[in-house]
């Protein structure tokens, strides 16, 4: 187990390197070597998933062994949660690589764009694997500098501006978040996530981390754009290329926001209520918020960068309901529940999100529109197109037998049993929102055929295309097996016992 | 203390060059103001008065050194930073050569 653990981070780096090396000889060496790349990392992330279970390993880089039982040198960490964002960000990769290889062909210098798609994943790799908080901000900067490079990959007007607005943003993030770690280090004298959380239980100054947490929470919430700090999403989602859309808007914000925001509030800090309340009503209005802007949305790829934001909130506020309950140390059975349902939630989120995304770049490259108002009466000529978003469409919606309808179900389920009705309600009005603004996608994309129209030059997508497509709607529908006992046990329970045992993770890892 | 309050106080001023300014590039300066506050706040962190550098002495191990690792933090963090400034200065220079100003009032296709 152990060997395979630095690989995820070394293959891709490594790849990246070569690509920026051979493009200059052969062109289509990028575009096989990446799709080579992350067929490996896929597979080595899914063998992971099968044999960590409860077992967490570590990988001490530079073999450098605890002394006295304090931690020297940098960790890599791979346990039940952090296994399973492994395993969203490199099969949500290899289908996005595999979905480049076509849509990529209307852009120049090929070699640059998957050169950049591996150092991203190698970035996001590093962050879910790190066991350090200052390896994860360098991780974090890698994937972060790579993707802002995407957002501007066509060079053109609108993209420079997203660019620009996100790179601001990030900045800021990235500040936030490295006074944050400065401020740890200056009281704890240590990086590592588990020996912080030693230190932390022999003594906690509750005003001094208030602030390290509101910092945190600011920077990585900016990086995973919950409601107050949304501001970047919409534009740099819409403005990549959709491949990298899918990957930002399915992977990116979870791998270095959600992830860490989750990792350090369960097991570095100690869970007090007042943040766990702020964390909680971050989540409400990101829900809430995010579906109301999406409604009247008329872009495609806007449309569904909004609802990122929405589901975002689903996730946030589950997980912050889950921190409520520990904190008050009341039924830790509705906890776990909670927190079982905002990670089904982000696991089937990566899904669905990905693949509308695939979706709307497969309407663009073949329609060369993103306007819902001048699209429509595609039913008939893209319909493998048509039957893949309409299974991600229910999905996101939360119609019965798909993915959605069960994290959501687990989520309202938890909400109510631990009292908090009104978020109930609003959950499934929220819901409710998200069917009504995806049957219009529906409808103006595919039914509503405008009058003057022939409909022969649109054709179906190329092969690679609406392979990526298909795997992602029957994962979509594979997924909700997730929910049933038997599958639950194996794969959720590991992540969500090292999330509500608040000693597990770092005992595990300093060995006391 | 003065020092760190200078310190933070040098971060709130990238932080309103940031929130104010209309220049890109001067915007583009305003965060390598606050990424340098932080550089410095790293650094203050592991000094210790009178301390000297970390080589440990075989025959006298117990003196008082500084703290090591934060200066090993603020070079990474620097390297970071140099990417970060030479991306978005690259940036900046294709929205000129589209827009042909650096005003960022100018520049407003993306809305709602």
């Amino acid at each position: 187990m152990n060997p395979l653990i630095p690989l995820f981070v070394m293959i891709p780096l490594a790849g990246a390197f070569l690509i920026m090396i051979t493009g200059r000889f052969a062109v289509w060496f990028g575009r096989y070597l990446t799709t080579l790349i992350l067929t490996v990392l896929a597979a080595f992330s899914i063998f992971s998933l099968a044999v960590t279970g409860e077992n967490t390993a570590v990988y001490k880089v530079g073999g450098w062994e605890p002394l006295n039982g304090i931690p020297i040198g940098i960790h890599m960490v791979m346990d039940g949660f952090s296994v399973i964002v492994l395993c969203i960000i490199n099969i949500v990769g290899v289908l996005a690589a595999l979905y480049s290889i076509p849509y990529i062909k209307r852009y120049t210098s090929e070699n640059y764009y998957y050169s950049l798609f591996c150092l991203m994943i190698g970035g996001m790799n590093g962050v879910v694997l790190s066991g350090d908080i200052f390896n994860i901000f360098v991780f974090l900067e890698v994937s972060a500098i790579s993707s802002y490079a995407l957002v501007a990959f066509g060079v053109e007007k609108n993209e420079l501006e997203a660019s620009f607005k996100y790179q601001v943003l990030g900045a800021l993030a990235s500040f936030l978040i490295l006074l944050g770690i400065a401020l740890i280090y200056w009281k704890t004298k240590t990086l590592n996530i588990a020996d912080i959380r030693e230190v932390f239980s022999t003594g906690y100054d509750r005003t001094y981390y208030l602030f390290v947490q509101i910092l945190l929470l600011g920077g990585f919430g900016l990086k995973a754009a919950m409601i107050p700090f949304h501001a970047w999403l919409p534009d740099a989602h819409s403005s990549a290329p959709s491949p990298i859309s899918a990957m930002l808007s399915g992977v990116f914000i979870k791998a270095v926001g959600i992830y860490v925001i989750i990792r350090l509030f369960f097991n570095m800090f100690i869970v007090t209520e007042n943040i766990s309340i702020l964390i909680t009503v971050m989540g409400t209005l990101s829900m809430a918020v995010g579906v109301f802007l999406a409604i009247g949305q008329w872009d495609i790829k806007r449309l569904l960068a909004y609802h990122s934001i929405s589901q975002m909130g689903y996730v946030i506020l589950s997980t912050g309901i889950g921190m409520i309950l520990i904190a008050r140390g009341k039924s830790p059975e509705i906890a776990a529940l909670a927190i079982a349902g905002g990670l089904f939630h982000l696991v089937n989120h990566a899904a669905f999100k990905g693949l509308l995304f695939f979706n709307a770049g497969a309407i663009e490259y073949s329609t060369g529109t993103r306007d819902l108002q001048e699209m429509g009466g595609l039913a008939g000529s893209m319909p493998a197109t048509h039957a893949t978003s309409f299974i991600a469409s229910m999905s996101i919606s939360g119609i019965p037998p798909f993915n959605g309808f069960f994290s959501k179900l687990i989520i309202i389920i938890a909400a109510i049993m631990a009292g908090f009705y009104l978020l109930a309600a609003l959950a499934v009005v929220v819901s409710i929102i998200t069917l009504a603004s995806f049957l219009k996608f529906q409808r103006y994309a595919f039914y509503n055929k405008p009058e003057n129209k022939d409909d022969k030059k649109n054709k179906e997508v190329p092969l690679p295309m609406v392979f990526s497509m298909v795997i992602m709607g029957i994962l979509c529908i594979l997924l909700s097996l997730l929910a049933f006992p038997g599958i639950r046990e194996t794969i959720l329970e590991p992540a969500i016992n090292i999330l509500t045992d608040p000693l597990k993770y770092s005992s595990l890892i300093t060995g006391s | 203390m003065i020092v760190y309050c200078l310190c933070f106080v040098l971060f709130l001023t990238g932080l309103y060059g940031v929130l104010t300014r209309r220049n890109l590039v001067k915007i583009a300066i305003s965060l390598s103001l606050m990424e340098c506050s932080l550089f410095l706040f790293l650094a203050l962190i592991g000094y210790t008065e009178g301390g000297i550098a970390p080589i440990v002495d075989p025959a006298d191990p117990v003196k008082n050194y500084v703290d090591p690792l934060p200066q090993a933090l603020v070079l990474t963090a620097i390297v970071i930073g140099l990417a970060t400034t030479a991306m978005l200065m690259a940036v900046i220079i294709r929205l000129y050569r589209k827009y042909g100003t650096f005003d960022i009032r100018e520049i407003k296709e993306l809305r709602g």
